[in-house]
């Protein structure tokens, strides 16, 4: 018991590991929420996309010396509307564009940060450095995980009316046109926000997982989101502690918990779950398309 | 009232002139004209490219007409839109079934525009929900996820959503799809339901026996308006031959049951 209590409180002496574990909570809330939005629409891709389309906007506001948020948000949601733009413009389907417009942002901040003189570490946009979080970076992340928790609770049912049925909310007199865009920069601040705890690469797992755990958990959105957020901050607090005493890789504890959450529930979850599924019909689950 | 009488301009409820509809340059309606009153069952048959999908998503107020106008219940398309006088009923292959909504937030999703910006429903929407659940018989599985009815029970669940809307106008896309004999009576009674309260249906089918069994209308369509009007006078054998590109086909409704059509 003791050990227990000293595996758990002896960090919380460290100042960066009780910031870390402040940010990082705020954080999953903001990606787990988001995420059921993700999964549900389908936007898995989409969020990768936007997630690497922002490092050239975080080199530039960093070379500028302004909040990297403005920049990251700015080529997020430019990335965004590039895709939508070449997709309408041309025949070319959408994961192709989204494939051709991430990789191509994504070069372009490669490039810039090998050659801006700046004190950016490549790695920690990368892999994300939430043990090193600056205060300029906290305040900069809790005022976009706000703003966005706001907006999507605000119009919650409108947007799970858009990702239900749009031509319905469309033919009630809804700006689907808004919301989809909406969703799209949440998305955006969300990506820039999970980047400050696991970077670039793995932002797009805070932004799908949780939501895709969750999903094979229950068939209301409400719960939905609850045990989605449950599930992100349940990751990052775990994967953080984990990280700190096998002086492991942040970012990849943290999404490796998350990942073997997700596993957990797709094997036992009570109605989705594999072994529910084999036991309702021990035929069916050899043939999963049947 | 959520969902009695609809309100009613004049006896007609949808007037359509010399609308033309193009996408890019590609004309999908032109010169088409049509006026519905209030009260009718009116059957939208025509080829596949037709052009009644586009009709469609014009009367919702989707696509911009290249010429012509639209007003329903002699408003404009906008502010019928704001008053929620048109609903449209889709195929059931364009929902996600699996989406964690149960039936009771479907139908309420009805309700929308009318509520607050946060949707909190009023005492007054959840009256409107339980009087359409009531109407199709699907009460007592509010609580169900939409995807865990059966097939006619979906069908019901977006009728009731159409009611809960309070539409005057409905637009219907395929509604006897994949549907067996017993739901489709019981769908085919709430129609004329439906149309007993002033209403008008528009339903777009390729079952030609439909036609001629409850809808006392009938607009064919191939690229324009061929001919509207009542079914017995518009529904002849030429216009049949005129509005599937020269096939003759049989005006009644022996010929044109077609015995497989309930397959999945």
């Amino acid at each position: 018991m003791t050990t227990l209590l000293t595996w758990l409180v002896e960090p919380l002496q460290q100042e960066f590991m009780v910031r870390a574990l402040l940010v990082s909570t705020l954080v999953s809330c903001v990606c787990g929420l988001l995420s059921c939005y993700m999964t549900l629409k389908g936007w898995a891709l989409m969020g990768d996309a936007v997630s690497h389309a922002v490092m050239p906007g975080v080199v530039i506001a960093y070379a500028l010396n302004l909040p990297f948020a403005v920049g990251a948000f700015v080529f997020g949601v430019g990335s965004v509307a590039l895709i939508g733009y070449i997709k309408q413009m041309t025949r070319i389907k959408e994961d192709t564009v989204i494939g051709l417009v991430f990789t191509g942002f994504f070069a372009l901040g490669l490039t810039l940060i090998s050659k801006v003189r700046s004190s950016i570490d490549l790695s920690h946009i990368l892999f994300g450095n939430v043990l090193g979080i600056s205060s300029s970076d906290i305040l900069q992340t809790v005022l976009i995980s706000l703003l966005v928790l706001t907006v999507l609770v605000v119009l919650r049912k409108d947007l799970i009316l858009f990702c239900f049925d749009p031509t319905h909310a469309r033919s009630i007199g809804l700006h689907t046109g808004v919301l989809h865009y909406l969703l799209l920069s949440m998305l955006s601040l969300a990506a820039v926000a999970g980047l400050q705890t696991v970077g670039i690469i793995l932002v797009v797992a805070m932004l799908v997982t949780p939501g895709a755990t969750a999903y094979l958990l229950t068939d209301r959105f409400d719960r939905m989101v609850w045990l989605s957020i449950l599930s992100a901050v349940l990751s990052s607090v775990a994967g953080i502690y984990w990280s700190y005493w096998m002086d492991a890789s942040t970012a990849g504890c943290i999404v490796l918990v998350q990942t073997l959450l997700f596993l957990l529930c797709f094997l036992l979850a009570p109605r989705h779950g594999l072994l529910a599924q084999r036991r309702r019909s021990p035929r069916a689950s050899r043939f999963p398309s049947a | 009232m959520p969902s009695g009488q609809p309100p009613l301009h004049g006896n007609e409820r949808i007037s359509v002139r010399h609308l033309c509809v193009d996408y890019h340059g590609v004309v999908a309606v032109h010169d088409a004209s049509l006026h519905l009153d209030a009260g009718s069952i009116c059957a939208l048959v025509g080829m596949n490219g037709a052009g009644k999908s586009t009709l469609f998503k014009a009367l919702m107020g989707f696509v911009r007409p290249s010429a012509g106008s639209i007003a329903i219940n002699g408003l404009p398309l906008k502010e019928a839109r704001r008053a929620r006088a048109v609903a449209y009923v889709p195929q059931t292959e364009s929902v996600d079934w699996n989406f964690p909504v149960n039936v009771q937030e479907v139908v309420m999703m009805g309700r929308y525009g009318s509520m607050n910006l946060l949707r909190i429903p009023r005492p007054l929407d959840r009256e409107a929900v339980k009087e359409a659940l009531d109407r199709v018989d699907l009460w007592p599985l509010r609580q169900r996820q939409i995807g865990a009815l059966s097939g006619g029970q979906r069908k019901r669940a977006f009728l009731a959503r159409a009611l809960a809307q309070g539409a005057s106008v409905m637009l219907l896309d395929e509604p006897f799809n994949g549907v067996d004999i017993r739901t489709e009576k019981l769908m085919i009674e709430l129609f004329e339901q439906f149309r007993r309260e002033g209403r008008t249906l528009m339903i777009s089918t390729h079952d030609l026996a439909h036609v001629t069994s409850f809808c006392d209308q009938v607009v064919l369509i191939n690229k324009t308006v061929l001919a509207y009007g009542e079914t017995s006078s518009v529904f002849t054998s030429e216009n049949l031959a005129l509005t599937f590109g020269g096939l003759r086909l049989e005006a009644t409704p022996a010929a044109a049951t077609d015995p497989d059509r309930q397959a999945p």
